[in-house]
């Protein structure tokens, strides 16, 4: 086998990401057959507990029924409409850090031991002052007994897992979820290498 | 029921990239997370990711010489910047979305946020860019060489000219953001994002001036291939399964 060749280096988005994305459009999903409408929404902070005002966040999520729109998920049986894309962007707001994504509940994906993951969202978030891209995930409040048996999040410190739940806000219509996102502090997100 | 492939991709090096905090280049400061990062084995989820489905691009959206749409060409010195994407296994990553974004030839970006630096804006220039790569991992861009641009990080502080550019390859794990420099540039020892890198692998991040791109009475060419993580192991072999 050839020698591997070496990564090209990471390096920030920058304060001036925003020329160039998230475009028209890009943070909000259409609703697929058996989707429902769900809006995530949070603030991104920094260890000072500011807001940062310039941070990019991209999803990557399964549709309803839990298949991803990739061509390594070759499970034909499970209903895929191909104007699924299953990938949207958002800045964080100037003036008070927030980001909405505008999606649809994802279904339960496989884990690796046979079984299915809690439904859940992966997360990228870069920035200004960022020189590499954090990797998180959103589960879901009220999916307690999924988020139980849940592979990757049974592989969190107990204390940190709430870090990666997002809280349905009572009586919201569409179901809306909140995510902050911490930098830093006692209760700073949890993020993982995978 | 069927199942999945979930291919199994080599680590991040850390060793060639950037820390989180770089206290040189201040923001990081606040911004790095203190807990390293969970290591998890990835899943489906991280071994998919968007494909070229998610944006549709044209051919000109590769141009940002006149890709404003003014029908007036952008001001500055016009340049070929292309290469490969490929994966540590040296395969071309063919059908991936390659987005850049970058400054006017006097180190104006078009952007509202504020700036004490008084360089002009072109207004036949927006600065952004978009392309495919070819089966073979090809990508292409005309533009203008950006120019370099004063910031506040510490005294008479300069931003090298650079080209910001993002790539999301096959994988939630190949996602990539990075910055491609010009060989020979005199701005590049005081840059605190370009010395963030370890010194081994700082040159990947610089494009190499190659005479057999550039074009006669045209542009000047200069060549920047990237490297994502690979899938580990004999390709061929995974996707017979
Ligand atoms: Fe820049």
């Amino acid at each position: 086998m050839s020698p591997r060749l070496g990564q090209t280096p990471s390096q920030t988005v920058g304060p001036y990401v925003s020329m160039a994305f998230p475009r028209e459009g890009d943070n909000v999903l259409p609703v697929p057959d058996g989707g429902e409408r769900i809006v995530i929404t949070g603030v991104v902070y920094d260890g000072d507990r500011n807001h940062i005002e310039d941070a990019v966040i991209e999803t990557w999520q399964a549709n309803p029924y839990g298949r991803y729109n990739h061509p390594d998920d070759t499970r034909e049986e499970v209903p895929l409409d191909p104007t699924w894309t299953g990938f949207a962007r958002a800045m964080t707001d100037f003036e008070t850090g927030a980001y909405r994504i505008e999606t649809v509940k994802p279904g339960r994906v496989p884990d690796l031991e046979g079984d299915f993951q809690a439904p859940h969202i992966a997360v990228i978030v870069q920035g200004r002052g960022m020189l590499n891209p954090v990797f998180t995930r959103i589960y879901f409040s009220d999916e307690e007994e999924a988020n139980a048996d849940d592979l990757v999040l049974r592989q969190v410190p107990e204390a940190r897992r709430h870090t990666l739940i997002a809280q349905l806000e009572p009586g919201s219509d569409p179901k809306t979820y909140r995510f902050d996102i911490r930098f830093q502090g006692d209760d700073e997100t949890v993020f993982f290498d995978f | 029921m069927s199942e999945p492939i979930v291919r199994h991709y080599g680590p991040k090096a850390y060793s060639d990239h950037p820390p989180f905090k770089y206290p040189d280049y201040k923001s990081t400061i606040k911004r790095s997370p203190t807990h390293d990062p969970i290591k998890v084995v990835a899943t489906l989820t991280e071994t998919t990711g968007p494909g070229p489905a998610w944006a549709e691009i044209t051919p000109e959206d590769a141009d940002l010489t006149t890709n404003a749409g003014t029908g007036s060409p952008a001001i500055g010195e016009r340049i070929i910047v292309t290469g490969r994407v490929l994966d540590e296994n040296g395969n071309g990553v063919p059908d991936t979305i390659v987005e850049v974004w970058q400054a006017n030839a006097c180190g104006r970006y078009v952007h509202w946020r504020e700036t004490a630096f008084p360089a002009p804006l072109d207004p036949n220039f927006i600065g952004v860019g978009q392309c495919k790569t070819d089966a073979e991992g090809n990508y292409r861009f005309l533009t203008i060489k950006p120019g370099a641009y004063p910031w506040g990080n510490h005294p008479n502080a300069w931003r090298p000219p650079h080209i910001h550019f993002s790539i999301l390859g096959p994988a939630l794990v190949t996602r990539l953001v990075t910055q491609m420099y010009f060989e020979g540039d005199p701005l590049l020892f005081q840059d605190p994002m370009y010395n963030s890198v370890p010194p081994h692998a700082r040159e990947r991040l610089v494009a190499r001036y190659d005479h057999d791109v550039t074009e006669e009475n045209w542009a000047l060419g200069w060549r920047f291939d990237i490297v994502l993580r690979g899938p580990n192991g004999n390709v061929e072999e995974m996707e017979e399964e």
